[in-house]
């Protein structure tokens, strides 16, 4: 059997050699099939340096027209009024700050909890996948009709546009990212180690705290730093929540966050809009800062993603 | 205990009273959540229910918005976010599936391999590493397409894409007045540039979860059609992207959701007028740019309509991105059931 079969594919092999054209095994640009191919390749790669085309095309932009107008009294001067010239949006960057951090504080100590919920307290159950779901719709969830939410909730129970509300709106957008993101990574902490805390007879409370928490922490970061960047550049809720003020957030001496409130982002569009040719420079040095903010903090997550725990 | 080691011992009352409370307060930030969403949908609909009684349907399929005769109606708004939210999928559809199968199929870093293969550096120990590197760092530029924000989009549309694309859309506008899409000229702002910038916007959502979906089509599929004898590009398009059709079709439809609700780049660039034209160069006008530009000066009349065309935003968005959820779970549970 086994020599016949050798001997079959033998004299198989043999006739098929002598027959074959060599060129039909060539790759040939003028045999249609690899022309669609090289066709196709360069098609891909000419669309994909395509859509990187914006991206450089804002930032040099942003460089070019924004580095202009970049100087120290933009730090530390208050927005110039129509046909003013110099001034500086040293509170806008200010307000970003405060309402960033007012949002910040509501939705990391929420997202986290909520993720740990996700992720160790009660993934199998059943409103595990309900908040899944609320998550996912949050995530969704048009950054306008957090302001409308915040508006009707906040600016029309305290009577007055503030920063607190604005805090408030953004805290609606962060909390999806970070959740979802921190109960990736916590589920990503290899069981062993949980399961070793809970065999020397750890609490599930000293577990997550003393082993969950500490490995997963870059992810969470991670998490934390693309929501913060996400807020940092939102406008939308802030237009009618925070609206703007020419002035620094404080009444008196003291710092008053129930008064409107600057953001770079709402500078950015209220004088995008104004035919005063100072205030168009100043929004493009806004845009540079702005942009330079957003982009450091979500380099600052990607760095911290490289660093999670693999199992 | 016998032999109380010092390293495991029971836990005391203190720490499973903490244990209790942190299991509680879980519970408890879980259940928020989902309080959170109700409320937040809960408090829109209860505004809007004043301007639903006294307009109906009617707000729906009006055409006018006048606060002075207390005439509102959002057909035109209806129309300009799913017209400019279209035409921005259908470009970022395209620009996106290709970008997501050029990181797939890892082109960049075969063809930097290729280059340092000329120069017999394949292998060496700082430049052998370049392929993975540079194919990282162009998934890393995509992805910061979404970063910048909007409001920066949108600044950069009025002073430098608006003038760039004008002379263009005029020149098409005389030479093809009888076509619908050219019917107008463009006088600024306008359709098309909102769906330029809008499209670069949801470029990173379709091409990140395409790409995911692409790359989870399991390898044996593409071997046994290259052990058919098809090249790349056949068994990319006859094997591969249709195996991952419900991932990226669920992309599309996640990206469609990102485009309806955007507002800022659209308050900016589509000229917040209140027409209905097939027209490119036509400005138009969004619900989301209807809500930026009206709530910030809204009275107590103006207050429950724009409550109401907030709803009716919510309620589309909704939809959308629920059945976006839903598409891509069904893709993702599929793709276990072939492994």
């Amino acid at each position: 059997m086994v020599v016949e079969t050798g001997a079959g594919t033998g004299n198989f092999k043999q006739r098929d050699v002598s027959e074959l054209d060599l060129r039909d095994l060539e790759r040939d640009l003028r045999r249609p099939r690899t022309l669609v191919s090289v066709t196709l390749t360069i098609f891909t790669a000419t669309i994909t340096i395509l859509a990187l085309v914006p991206l450089f095309a804002v930032i040099i932009m942003l460089v070019y027209r924004g580095g202009k107008g970049l100087c120290w009294e933009i730090f530390t001067q208050l927005p110039p009024a129509a046909f003013e010239e110099g001034g500086g949006f040293g509170n806008a960057i200010v307000g970003t700050f405060v309402m960033v951090g007012i949002a910040a504080l509501i939705s990391i100590p929420f997202g986290i909890m909520g993720a740990l919920f996700l992720a160790e307290v009660g993934p199998e159950s059943r409103i595990a996948r309900f908040v899944r779901f609320s998550a996912k719709v949050l995530t969704g969830f048009p950054s306008i009709l957090a302001g409308v939410f915040a508006y009707s909730a906040i600016v029309l129970w305290t009577g007055g546009f503030s920063s607190v509300a604005g805090g408030v709106a953004l805290s609606i957008l962060m909390l999806p990212t970070i959740m979802l993101t921190a109960a990736e990574a916590v589920k990503m902490v290899p069981s062993k180690m949980r399961e070793a805390a809970i065999g020397m007879g750890a609490t599930q409370a000293q577990t997550v705290w003393y082993v969950m928490l500490p490995t997963a922490l870059p992810g969470i970061l991670t998490g934390v730093m693309l929501a913060i960047a996400r807020a940092a550049g939102e406008t939308a809720p802030l237009l009618f929540t925070a609206l703007f003020s020419n002035y620094w957030l404080t009444s008196g001496e003291q710092l008053d966050l129930m008064q409107p409130t600057a953001s770079l982002a709402v500078l950015i569009y209220n004088f995008s809009g104004m035919p005063f040719e100072n205030q168009v420079e100043m929004a493009w040095t806004a845009a540079l800062v702005l942009v330079l903010l957003v982009l450091t903090t979500n380099l600052i997550g990607q760095a911290f993603s490289r660093r999670t725990v693999q199992d | 205990m016998e032999n109380e080691s010092t390293i495991s011992r029971p836990p005391t009352g203190l720490e499973k009273f903490f244990n209790i409370s942190f299991r509680v307060s879980a519970y408890a930030f879980g259940w928020l959540t989902v309080i959170v969403v109700l409320y937040v949908i809960g408090k829109i609909s209860w505004e809007a229910v004043p301007a639903m009684q006294e307009h109906g349907l009617g707000f729906i399929t009006g055409r006018t918005w006048d606060a002075n005769t207390g005439e509102y109606g959002i057909l035109p708004e209806i129309w300009g976010t799913l017209y400019s939210s279209v035409l921005a999928l259908i470009i970022g559809t395209l620009f996106g599936v290709s970008v997501a199968v050029f990181l797939a199929e890892g082109f960049l870093s075969g063809f930097v391999f290729w280059v340092l293969k000329f120069f017999g550096l394949q292998y060496h120990s700082v430049l052998g590493k370049l392929p993975d590197a540079l194919e990282q760092l162009l998934k890393n530029l995509i992805e910061l397409l979404a970063a910048i924000p909007s409001v920066v989009y949108g600044l950069w549309g009025i002073f430098v894409l608006i003038p760039l694309i004008r002379p263009a859309c005029n020149w098409l506008h005389n030479q093809f007045e009888w076509i619908p899409f050219f019917s107008t000229s463009l006088p600024g702002p306008g359709m098309l540039p909102a769906a330029l910038v809008l499209s670069v916007m949801i470029l990173p959502t379709i091409s990140a979860i395409s790409r995911d979906a692409l790359v989870a089509v399991p390898p044996k599929l593409r071997e046994a059609s290259y052990g058919l004898g098809a090249t790349r590009w056949e068994t990319i398009l006859a094997v591969i992207v249709p195996t991952a059709g419900t991932g990226i079709f669920g992309a599309v439809i996640l990206a469609f959701g990102r485009a309806l609700g955007e507002t800022m780049a659209l308050a900016m660039l589509v000229g917040n007028s209140n027409e209905m034209s097939l027209s490119l160069f036509s400005p138009a006008n969004t619900l989301a740019a209807l809500l930026a530009n009206n709530f910030p000066e809204a009275g107590e009349k103006d207050l429950p309509v724009l409550m109401f065309a907030a709803l009716v935003l919510l309620v589309i968005t909704l939809v959308v991105n629920i059945l976006g959820a839903w598409v891509l779970q069904r893709a993702s549970s599929g793709m276990e059931v072939d492994r």
